[in-house]
C-alpha cells in the first residue's frame, strides 16, 4: 500500500513532542516495563511494535495516565510532554487526557448517536460557546476522520449501528474532535477488516500533519506502511528505538532481527 | 402393600437397571468402553430411565384418580335419602373415609381380623363403640349404609391397591428388560438420556407455567363471582370503602388504590435515590475490600423478614415520626401509623433491591466505554453520569420497576404501619390502608365465601395482578426501547 517511508530522515529532530526517562512500571509485584526512554518526535508516526505482553500498551497508557486507572499499577521515572512533568503533582490527568487523545484497540463508541459521540470531548470541555460553533466542531472532526460523507444523513443515529470500521473511525473522530496535541492509538486496527484497515491508515497518515500520532501495532506491515519511527518492545525493555527504515532494514540489536524476520515473537 | 414400599422398589429397581445396563454395555464391548458409542454410564442411566420414568408415571396417575374413581364409585351406591336436610354427599362421602379409616386402624391394630371388617355381620352399634375405645374420631353412631359403603370403599381401596402394585412393577420391570435389550454397541445411549433431560427441563418450565395460569384463573372465576353479586361500576366508580357484614357495604377500591400508590411513590422517593446512589458509590467508587463487605451487609436488608420492617415502623418510625410531625411538634399527625411511616419503612426495605440490581447492571457495562471516556478528558463522574448510566439506564429502569412490584404487594409493613382506615387524602401524615392490607382483613376470621365483603378480595388481588403485570409488561417495553436505540 505504502512504501516504507523515506522522508523519516529528513524529520528535525530537535522537534520533540515527548521524553520519557528511565519509567518503571509494576503492576503489583510484576515490573513490567523496565527503564524505558524514548524521545516522540512531533508531527510524525512512531509505532510501538514487539510481541504481546512485551509492556508496548502499558507504556503507551503512562503516556496520558490512563494507567491511573489500574490500582495496582505504579509508574516510576519521568515523561514529559512539551517539557512539563505529566506525572507532576499540579498536572490534572483530566486535562492530561484531553491534550493526549486516545484510541482503543475494539471500537468503543458510546451508546449514544454518532453527532453525540464526536461532541462529547468538546461539550465536556466547554470547547464552543454555542450549537452552530458545536456542529462545525463535529463535521470538522467527522471530516478529518473520513467519516463524513458516510454519515452526515444520519447524525442522529447510534453510533453502536455503524460498521466495525465506521465505529473505530467514529472514535477516532471523536478523539480528534477534543482538539489533541498527541493521539495515542493502541492496535486500532486489530479488530477490522483489511479494507477498513486501510481506511484507518489513510487517516492516520493524514493525522500526522497535525498531532504526534503513536500507534501500538502487531502488524509489522502496518508499522512500516504508517510511521516514520519504530520502537521495538521486547519484555518489558525497549530494545530499539530508531528511523522505521532503519529499524526493517538494518537493525542494530539481533532480537530486533528476529523479531521482524519472524523468528521470536 | 404401602406406596413407600412400592417406590423403594421400583428405585432398587432402577438402580440395579442402571449396574446392568452398565454392566451390559461394557460386556457387549468386550470390556472395552472405546468400542461403545456412548460412555458405559449412559447406558447404565438409559435402563434406570426406561424403568423409572414409566412407572412412576403411571404410579402418579394411578395415585391422583383412584380416590376419585373410587369416591364416585361409592357416592354412586349409597342409596337414596341417606344425605340428611342441610347436608351434603360430600360431609356423607368424609364419614364413610373416616369409618373406612377407623376400621383400618381396628385391624391394623389387631383388635378386628380382617374377615371380620369385611363381612356383611358387623354390627354399626358395636362398631361405633369399638371406635370410640380406639380413639378413632367418629361423629356419630354409624348407620348400616355408612357401614356397608366403608366397606365396600375399602374393599375398592384395597383392590385398586393391588392392581397398582402389580400394574406398576410389572412396567417398571418391562422398562428394565426393555433397556437391556437395547443396550448394545451401536446404541446411542447418550443421546437418549440427553433427550430424557431435556424432556425434564421442559416439564419443569411448564410446570411452572402452568401454575401460573392456574393462580390467574382461580383470581378470576372468584372475581367474576363477585361482579356478578356486586357491580363492577360500583367497585370501580365508588370513592368509598366501608363493608359490613351485615349488607350494604360499599365497596369502592380508590381508597386503597390510593392507599396503596401514596405508599409506594414515598417508599420509591427513600429507595431510588439512595439504592442508586448506594449503587453507583459501590461498583464505581468504592475499592474491592469495601465493596466486598458493604455489599452483603446492603443485601441482608432484603433478608429480613417484612414483618420485622412492620415492628420497626410500628414501634420505632411512627414514635419518632410522631415526635416531630405530631400534636408535641408541629400537629400534622394524628398516630403513629401513617402512609409516611409505612412509605420510609418501605422504602427502606427497596433499598437493597434497587442498589444490588443497579449495582450489577452498573457493572456490567464495558470498561471499554469508561475507557473511552475517560481518554477523552472526562471526570470519573462525567463518565458515569454521560456514558455509564445512559448505558445502564434499561436494566435501572427494570430494576426500578421491580421495586415498584414489591411495593405495590406488600402487606405485613403496611398492616402495622399505616394503620386500617381506608380515606382519600392527600395529607402524607394521615393513617390509610391498601389493597393488600383490606385483602388480609377481609378474608381473616369467619367469612362466608358467598358474600361480596369476602370475595370483594380477590377482585381487588385481579387488580393488584393487573397493575403489577402492566408494570412488568411497561418495563419490559422500556428496556427494549433503549436497547434498540443503545446496541
Amino acid at each position: 500500500m505504502y512504501d516504507a517511508p523515506t522522508q523519516a530522515s529528513k524529520l528535525d529532530q530537535t522537534d520533540i513532542k515527548i521524553t520519557a526517562n528511565n519509567v518503571q512500571v509494576y503492576y503489583g509485584d510484576t515490573h513490567a516495563i523496565k527503564d524505558v526512554s524514548v524521545d516522540i518526535v512531533d508531527r510524525a508516526v512512531t509505532a510501538f511494535i514487539g510481541p504481546s505482553g512485551c509492556g508496548k500498551s502499558t507504556f503507551l497508557r503512562c503516556l496520558n495516565r490512563m494507567n491511573d486507572t489500574i490500582d495496582i499499577c505504579r509508574v516510576e521515572g519521568q515523561i514529559k510532554i512539551d517539557g512539563e512533568d505529566i506525572y507532576d503533582r499540579r498536572i490534572d490527568p483530566v486535562q492530561l487526557r484531553a491534550k493526549v487523545g486516545m484510541v482503543f484497540q475494539k471500537p468503543n463508541p458510546f451508546p449514544k448517536s454518532i453527532y453525540d459521540n464526536v461532541a462529547y470531548g468538546p461539550k465536556i470541555h466547554g470547547m464552543t460557546r454555542n450549537k452552530a460553533e458545536l456542529d462545525e466542531v463535529v463535521e470538522t472532526a467527522l471530516r478529518g476522520a473520513a467519516l463524513w460523507d458516510e454519515v452526515k444523513d444520519r447524525l442522529h443515529t447510534p453510533g453502536t449501528g455503524l460498521s466495525g470500521g465506521q465505529q473505530q473511525r467514529l472514535c477516532i473522530a471523536r478523539a480528534v474532535a477534543t482538539k489533541p496535541e498527541v493521539l495515542l492509538m493502541d492496535e486500532p486496527c486489530s479488530a477490522l477488516d483489511p479494507i477498513a484497515t486501510a481506511q484507518v491508515e489513510d487517516l492516520i497518515e493524514s493525522l500526522k500533519e497535525q498531532f504526534s500520532v503513536v500507534i501500538v501495532t502487531h502488524s509489522m506491515q502496518q508499522a512500516a506502511r504508517i510511521s516514520q519511527k519504530t520502537a521495538f518492545f521486547h519484555l518489558g525493555n525497549l530494545v530499539e528505538y530508531d528511523d522505521t527504515n532503519t529499524i526493517f532494514t538494518n537493525p542494530s540489536d539481533p532480537r530486533t532481527e528476529s523479531y521482524i524476520t519472524g523468528r521470536i515473537g | 402393600m404401602p406406596v413407600i414400599w412400592l417406590v423403594l422398589i421400583v428405585l432398587a429397581l432402577g438402580a440395579g437397571g442402571y449396574v446392568l445396563g452398565r454392566s451390559r454395555a461394557l460386556g457387549s464391548a468386550g470390556g472395552d468402553s472405546r468400542k461403545l458409542h456412548s460412555l458405559p454410564n449412559y447406558y447404565g442411566s438409559n435402563v434406570a430411565i426406561k424403568t423409572l420414568v414409566p412407572s412412576f408415571l403411571v404410579l402418579a396417575i394411578w395415585l391422583i384418580a383412584q380416590p376419585i374413581f373410587v369416591s364416585s364409585q361409592i357416592s354412586g351406591q349409597l342409596p337414596d335419602g341417606i344425605v340428611p336436610e342441610g347436608s351434603s354427599v360430600g360431609l356423607v362421602m368424609a364419614e364413610v373415609r373416616r369409618t373406612a379409616d377407623g376400621i383400618g386402624a381396628l385391624v391394623a391394630n389387631g383388635t378386628m381380623s380382617a374377615d371380620m371388617a369385611a363381612s356383611a355381620q358387623v354390627d354399626p352399634v358395636d362398631l361405633t363403640a369399638r371406635l370410640q375405645e380406639a380413639g378413632q374420631v367418629v361423629t356419630s353412631a354409624i348407620t348400616q349404609p355408612i357401614l356397608q359403603a366403608a366397606q365396600s370403599y375399602r374393599a375398592m381401596n384395597a383392590t385398586g391397591g393391588m392392581a397398582m402394585t402389580a400394574l406398576v412393577l410389572l412396567i417398571a420391570l418391562g422398562g428394565l428388560v426393555y433397556g437391556l435389550r437395547e443396550t448394545a454397541p451401536q446404541f446411542r445411549a447418550r443421546n437418549v438420556v440427553e433427550g430424557s433431560v431435556r424432556v425434564l427441563l421442559i416439564a419443569a418450565a411448564s410446570l411452572a407455567i402452568l401454575t401460573t395460569i392456574g393462580i390467574v384463573l382461580s383470581l378470576l372465576f372468584n372475581t367474576v363471582e363477585f361482579f356478578r353479586i356486586y357491580p363492577a361500576s360500583d367497585f370501580f366508580g365508588s370513592l368509598t370503602w366501608s363493608p359490613s357484614f351485615q349488607g350494604n357495604s360499599q365497596l369502592g377500591i380508590w381508597p386503597l388504590l390510593w392507599g396503596t400508590l401514596y405508599i409506594s411513590i414515598i417508599a420509591l422517593t427513600v429507595a431510588v435515590p439512595i439504592g442508586l446512589f448506594a449503587a453507583i458509590y459501590l461498583s464505581e467508587y468504592a475499592s474491592k475490600a469495601v465493596r466486598s463487605t458493604a455489599k452483603p451487609l446492603l443485601e441482608i436488608l432484603a433478608g429480613i423478614p417484612t414483618i420485622v420492617y412492620g415492628l420497626f415502623a410500628l414501634l420505632t418510625v411512627g414514635p419518632m415520626l410522631m415526635r416531630v410531625f405530631g400534636d408535641e411538634g408541629i400537629g400534622w399527625m394524628q398516630s403513629g401509623t401513617a402512609v409516611m411511616t409505612a412509605g420510609l419503612v418501605m422504602g427502606i426495605m427497596l433499598i437493597p433491591f434497587v442498589s444490588s440490581l443497579s449495582d450489577d447492571i452498573i457493572n456490567a457495562v464495558p470498561q471499554a466505554m469508561r475507557d473511552g471516556s475517560l481518554g477523552l478528558g472526562a471526570t470519573k463522574s462525567e463518565t458515569i453520569r454521560q456514558v455509564v448510566l445512559p448505558a445502564a439506564l434499561p436494566g435501572i429502569v427494570g430494576a426500578i420497576l421491580l421495586a415498584a412490584s414489591r411495593a405495590i404487594g406488600e402487606t405485613m409493613i403496611v398492616v402495622l404501619g399505616a394503620g386500617a382506615a381506608a380515606r382519600l387524602s392527600m395529607n402524607p401524615f394521615d393513617a390509610m390502608t391498601t389493597v393488600t392490607a383490606k385483602i388480609v382483613s377481609q378474608l381473616t376470621g369467619d367469612s362466608d365465601f358467598a358474600s361480596p365483603e369476602a370475595l370483594v378480595a380477590f377482585a381487588l388481588g385481579m387488580t393488584l395482578f393487573v397493575i403489577t403485570l402492566g408494570l412488568n409488561v411497561f418495563a419490559l417495553y422500556i428496556v427494549r426501547k433503549y436497547r434498540e436505540q443503545y446496541e
